[in-house]
Formats: C-alpha cells, structure tokens, sequence
C-alpha cells in the first residue's frame, strides 16, 4: 500500500483545501481513498504503512465525527495519534495559534491535522511549521476531506461525477463544506446547483461555475444528488431567516421537495444533521435513498489516504533535501 | 351629500347589468369613449363581459338590468395601497366597516391596509382575520400588509414566506422605518428569495423631533419642533444604496419631499428596483396649512413648503412618484384635541382621495387619464392585485363620477368614523355616484 516515495501525482506538502486542484490531482487522491475502502471492511483493518510516523489532531473547535475519523485514519495506518483540544477562546489570538504551532512543530509530528473556527487560520499555521498539514475545517472557508469523502461516495453509487447533476441546498454562506464540495464538483465536471434563501448565499456565487436557485422544487428538478447542509446556527446572528419553521417550510428536504428530482437521487449530508430544520427526519433515515451513513464510513478511508500521501511527500522532501 | 350602501350578499343572484349612456374610462389601455344607449359596459354575476362604444347597437340583451348612467363617467374602482382600518384593537379610531363605507363613498373598490393595527398583523391567523371580515362586511375589498418585523420593533424579521402565501401583498412596518440598515438589508436579501416587495416609511426616526411639523418658517413661527426634510431624504438614499446591494425590491410611501423625488428619479434611471407613493396632502397642501396649530394638519410625513408640495407634482407628472394613496388615518377626536405636540398625526383620506387628486386634473397639470391611472392601475400593479383595469373576465369594480360636480368638504359629512380631515372646508371636484364591488353597487349617492 506504501506509496512510492518517487513521484506521486499529488506534489503538495499540505492539503489546505480544493481550490486549485487539477483534476489529476483529486482523481489521484480519490483511487487512493477508494483503495482503503476494502480494508475498513475487513476484520483487521490495520497495515503498517506509517508505522513510527506521529499524527497530532488539533482543533480549536469542537468535533466528533471528523476527529474520530481522522484518529482512527491514522491508527489504521500504525501512525501514533495524538488529540490535543485546544479551547476555543483561545483562537481569536494569533500569536497563540502561531505559538501552538512552534510548539507542537518542535515535537517533530509528521502530520498536523487542524481544525480552527477561523477561516484562514489553518494556512497561517501551516505557514510555520515543518510538518504536512490536512485543514479538517476552517471557519467558512475549506474543509477538503469532506468534499473527497462526499465525492468518493457518489463515484463509487454512480460510477463517475463528470455530468451529474447534484444540488447543494442550505446554508452556503456558512459552509465551509459547501465551498469544497463546489471546487471540487466543479473541477470534475459535474453540473451543480446551490439553492437557498439569498440571505444564505455569498455575494458572487453564480462566479463559481455553479447554477443558482431560490426554491427548492426548481433546484432540485432532475438532479442526480441532493447534497444538505447543516444550518450553521452557530455561525449566525440574526436575521438571515425569520424562524426555523419558515426554513424548513421553504428549505428542509421532506419528500415532496424530493420528488422531483430524480426517482433514484441520492440524499447526502455532511452531519451532524438539524432533523426537522434542514432535513425530514424520514428522509434522513430513508435507507434507500440516504447515504449519510455510506459518507462516514468513506471518510476514514479518505482521511487514511490524505494521511498515507502526504506523508510519504514529507518523507521524499526531506530525502531530496538531505541528497 | 349622503349616501346609500348596500352591504354585498354573496348568494343574490346578479345576472346580467347593463351601464349604458357612459363615458368609458380606462387608464390601463388609455380608453376614453363616450358611449350613448348603444355602448359602456355588460357584466354578468360578478364580472365584466364585455365593454365598449358599439356592444349594444343590436340592443341590450334582454335578461340584463339597464342602468343609465346619465351621461357621467364610469372606470375601474380606485384601487388604495395606504389605509389604516385601525381594526383590531383601535376601533374607536375606525372599523373595517366604517373604513369600507369610507372607502365605497370614495370610489375606492380594494385597498391595503397597513399591519400597525393590535394585534400587529403578523401572523397568518391575523392575514386571514382581515380578509375574513372584509368579505363579511360586503363592502370594499382589503388585502392586508403583513408586518416585516416581529413587534413593528425592526429588529427580527417576521416569517414573510408563510405570510405570503397566506396572503400578504407586502411588508412594511406601517408608519415606522426600518432604521437599521442591516435589518432592511437582510430583509430586501431574503424577500428577494420570494421576489417580495417591503415598503418603507421613509423617516430616519433620530432626525424626527416628536409631535413636531416641517422645520421651517411655520414651525419657528409657532414655537414647535421641526421635522427636518432630511428625515425623509437620507433615508431614501441609504435605502437605495441597499437596494442596489441587495437586489430586494423596495418601495418608499408618501413621499413628501422634492429632493426625495429627485433622488428617487435617478435611482430608477439606474435601473433599481424602486417604487413610490405620495398621498393628496402632499401635493394639495404645504405647512402653512398648519395655521395656528390645527392638528387636523398634523400628518406623518409633516406638511412640507410650498417648493416641495409642486416638486411632488412634477414627480407625479414625470412618473418619478408611481401611484397616490389616501393615507388614511383615522383618529378620535381626543386624539387630535390635543395641544398640537401631543396630538397625534393622520388624516382621513379615502372620501377625498378622487376629487383632490383631480386637482391636478383641474389645474391641467394632468389629464383625466393621467390622475385616474395614479389610483387605479399604477397601485393595484404595486401590488401585484388584480384591480384597477377595465376588461373583458375581470371583476366588475367599477366608480361613476362627476368630474366636475363641486362640493366642499365637512369633516362632519364624512361617511368616515373618525372626522380628521387636512381638507376641512376645502372645496373641490369631482363626485362619486355609484360604487360597483363584484357586480354588485355597494354605494349610491342619494341625490337631494
């Protein structure tokens, strides 16, 4: 499994989001990712590809599910995981995060994982330290795993994602998951529509190669995938929309809405999900057509392929350096 | 003058009427014919069939009623976006009755009452409530604003998207601006999802001097506080400018000032989504109107100068100001017997809303067209309410008139509850005859 420390398609030292990407870059990381799908499945999930490595999870916001995946990505690989939780009034210093990062960068890690609330501050500590960094969610800016776990789930339901037509509906302009995702289904050719209130959408958004709706029936029409986000409740003071009810009433996915997308349309969410805010629990639950589940198990496998490559470039950058 | 109504019973059976002997007026399609016995307007049950010089030249149809209209003039029912019916909770200003016969010995067939009533109009029950008593009442047609924020406070959007579909033309919190700007911000962004229109008091509230009049001659004359121009216009130029960043649709009422008129004028020049009204006092009165502190002249917008009231007829003339609206705004009389900064402002308007606006019509500013498309089709097309037009299918809502009949106005020969009146003792031109709601004639004048 060990990638060869010679070349590897993906060149970079960080993964601090999907923008910019060439579409070799993400096929590469995704036929990486979906080779780790066979091993989860298996009773022993574990090979020794980055047996001796050190991987320190830091988040400066609270997390289950991405932290968990990425600790289990890397005990998977043999790598030895550390969790640090840092609290989050600390964040809205600089100096502390650069301060962290010296720190932690003295330890040697081989892999920062980050997690900030602020967008950009995952890249500013990546400018300081040796080590590769994954960015597991940045304010409102990226959250690239998300967006390979999201696409590997539909490639692997759909066999492609050049052509489809998928439909990310909510909170955009909270959406750190939303930017990723469009990058990326951008970049591979898949014909994608943001619908929601225009109090949730950035200014600029139709710039993103994307189609533009307001009402869920229009976006929805025909669509290949529903992609829902969570309503960043937290991330919102005031006014975007008058009350929970009325979101839900125009916005949340119940079947109606869905109907008139495609018989067989997939329903994805990136977790954790508001039931009854921005998704019908029935429709959540609905086996048939949700695979919000089928997205968490292709996180590891998507988090254990990011940690297996840029660990391997660290290595073959510091090899050429000491040549 | 007096009047008859009769209140619309729905289940009568209308048949077939027949207007004859009529000048035809229609603003929207700019029809004016004079029609003698051959000619004017056939409806049946509640809608106009057909309508036109020659449609009776084989005759009348026999089963129709005739109704011969001597001659005056007959066009689609005003249509008035600006009236307070003050009902629930202020029926001791005015009723949605009283509000109705006002409306009918007006001319005016729908009007669109504004949410400050108590309960605040906020909630679909409240949407429902009006249209519910409207029809009960069988009088004039109401279509309710829904307040835009929680309270009329200006803080906390209300659920628009659901009082839409319940009914709500519009979103205004009445006779309070939205003073934050990113209060109005976010609402012009999120009505834009629904392609909803908000309707501004133009007022900036920090400039406003309570119970106070047009800054100026009049007002340092008699010692009150002023209510400066600027009000008015700064706030209609931060409105546009989120207009422009918000792509909403906005429209400003009773605009009082001329400055407000010129910037609103560019504003559409650049292509921005903005309407606006005025309402008579505006470009039939100025501030000396006030005299020694009559508080019948105590409105909101204040009476303004002499430039600004014909700078309001210049915007009406060039089209800058879209529609005219009553304004009506009942008070009790202990309201208004007040000394002048404690009473409180408004005026009636729906029984004068014809003749002053003929006015213009009058003093050959506008032609009759002209003014009666201000308050027939302009507004009803505001609103996106299907009123205000002559044709064939639509209801049969209807005024006759005198254009020329004068009259002078009393405040205690209004049909109106409430008498306050900026017009008292004015003469004017211009008497309604007959007002027909759905086929039906609501409103007759009895002739002495």
């Amino acid at each position: 499994m060990a990638t060869s420390p010679k070349k590897s398609p993906y060149s970079h030292r960080h993964l601090l989001g999907i923008e910019g990407l060439s579409v070799q870059e993400i096929s590469y990381l995704l036929e990486k990712s979906d080779e780790y799908v066979g091993q989860n499945r298996r009773a022993d999930k574990k090979n020794d590809t980055l047996h001796g490595r050190t991987i320190i999870n830091l988040f400066f916001e609270d997390s289950t599910r991405t932290r968990t995946s990425f600790e289990l990505a890397g005990k998977r690989l043999s790598a030895d995981v550390i969790n640090m939780s840092v609290g989050s009034s600390s964040v809205n210093k600089g100096e502390t995060l650069i301060d962290t990062a010296s720190t932690l960068n003295a330890m040697h890690p081989d892999v920062l994982v980050v997690r900030a609330g602020l967008s950009g501050a995952v890249q500013l500590l990546a400018e300081k330290v040796n080590c590769a960094v994954i960015n597991a969610g940045d304010g409102s800016h990226e959250h690239p795993t998300q967006a390979l776990l999201d696409a590997l789930t539909i490639q692997r339901r759909r066999g492609k994602l050049q052509g489809l037509k998928i439909a990310i509906c909510g909170d955009i302009l909270h959406s750190r998951v939303a930017r990723s995702n469009i990058y990326l289904l951008v970049t591979m050719g898949a014909q994608v529509r943001l619908v929601a209130p225009m109090t949730l959408l950035p200014s600029g958004a139709e710039n993103w190669g994307v189609e533009v709706f307001h009402d869920m029936k229009a976006g929805l029409k025909n669509c290949d995938i529903v992609m829902m986000l969570r309503l960043q409740n937290e991330r919102m003071q005031g006014n975007y929309f008058p009350s929970i009810r009325e979101y839900f009433h125009f916005f949340g996915l119940d079947y109606e809405k869905l109907s008139v997308a495609k018989p067989d349309a997939l329903i994805m969410h990136p977790g954790p999900a508001n039931r009854g805010v921005e998704i019908d629990s029935e429709v959540a639950d609905d086996y048939s057509r949700s695979v919000i589940r089928e997205q968490v198990e292709m996180g590891v496998a998507v988090r254990m392929a990011c940690l297996d490559i840029l660990s391997h470039n660290l290595q073959r950058e510091m090899q050429e350096a000491a040549k | 003058m007096s009047g008859i109504w009769t209140a619309a019973q729905p289940d009568q059976n209308l048949g077939q009427k027949a207007y004859i002997n009529v000048r035809l007026l229609d603003p929207a399609t700019e029809l004016d014919v004079v029609c003698e016995a051959k000619g004017g307007i056939l409806t049946d049950g509640e809608s106009i069939v057909e309508f036109g010089a020659g449609i009776f030249k084989d005759g009348v149809p026999e089963s129709a009623e005739i109704i011969d209209c001597g001659g005056h003039c007959l066009s689609p029912g005003l249509v008035d976006i600006r009236v307070q019916v003050r009902e629930p909770g202020y029926e001791h200003k005015g009723t949605i009755e009283s509000a109705g016969r006002s409306a009918t010995a007006g001319g005016v067939t729908t009007m669109v009452c504004l949410p400050n009533t108590n309960p605040i109009i906020a909630d679909m029950s409240q949407v429902e409530f009006v249209a519910r008593r409207a029809r009960k009442i069988g009088l004039a047609k109401i279509y309710p604003y829904a307040a835009l924020t929680e309270d009329l406070a200006g803080e906390k959007l209300t659920e628009i998207g659901i009082l839409a579909e319940a009914g709500a033309v519009a979103f205004t919190d009445g006779d309070k601006a939205i003073a934050n700007a990113q209060v109005l911000r976010r609402a012009l962004s999120y009505a834009r999802t629904f392609d909803l229109l908000i309707v501004q008091h133009p007022e900036e509230p920090s400039l406003v001097s309570p119970g106070g009049m047009n800054s100026g001659e009049t007002a340092t004359r008699l010692g009150l506080p002023g209510i400066p121009r600027e009000a008015e216009i700064i706030m209609v130029e931060r409105d546009l400018r989120l207009v422009e960043m918000t792509g909403g649709k906005l429209h400003f009422g009773h605009i009082s000032t001329g400055e407000a008129v010129n910037v609103i004028s560019q504003a559409k020049a650049r292509g921005l989504n903005i309407t606006c009204d005025t309402a008579p006092p505006y470009f039939a009165l100025n501030d000396q109107s006030v005299g020694d502190y009559r508080t019948f002249a105590k409105l909101s917008p204040p009476l303004r100068s002499e430039d600004d009231r014909l700078a309001i007829i210049e915007g009406l003339k060039d089209g800058t100001i879209d529609a005219i609206a009553s304004d009506h705004a009942p008070q009790d009389a202990d309201s208004k017997r007040l000394p002048f900064t404690q009473a409180e402002s408004g005026g009636v308007g729906l029984e004068t809303l014809l003749a002053v606006s003929l006015d213009l019509y009058h003093n050959k500013e506008m032609s009759l067209l002209e003014v009666l498309a201000k308050i027939t089709y302009a507004p009803a097309d505001l609103m996106k309410l299907p009123a205000g037009k002559i044709a064939k299918g639509s209801a049969a809502d209807l005024m006759l008139f005198d254009p020329e009949r004068g009259w002078q106005v009393k405040d205690t020969d209004l049909a109106s509850k409430a008498k306050n009146t900026p017009f008292d003792l004015r003469p004017v031109q211009g008497v309604v005859l007959r007002t027909v709601i759905d086929g039906r004639t609501v409103y007759r004048l009895e002739e002495d």
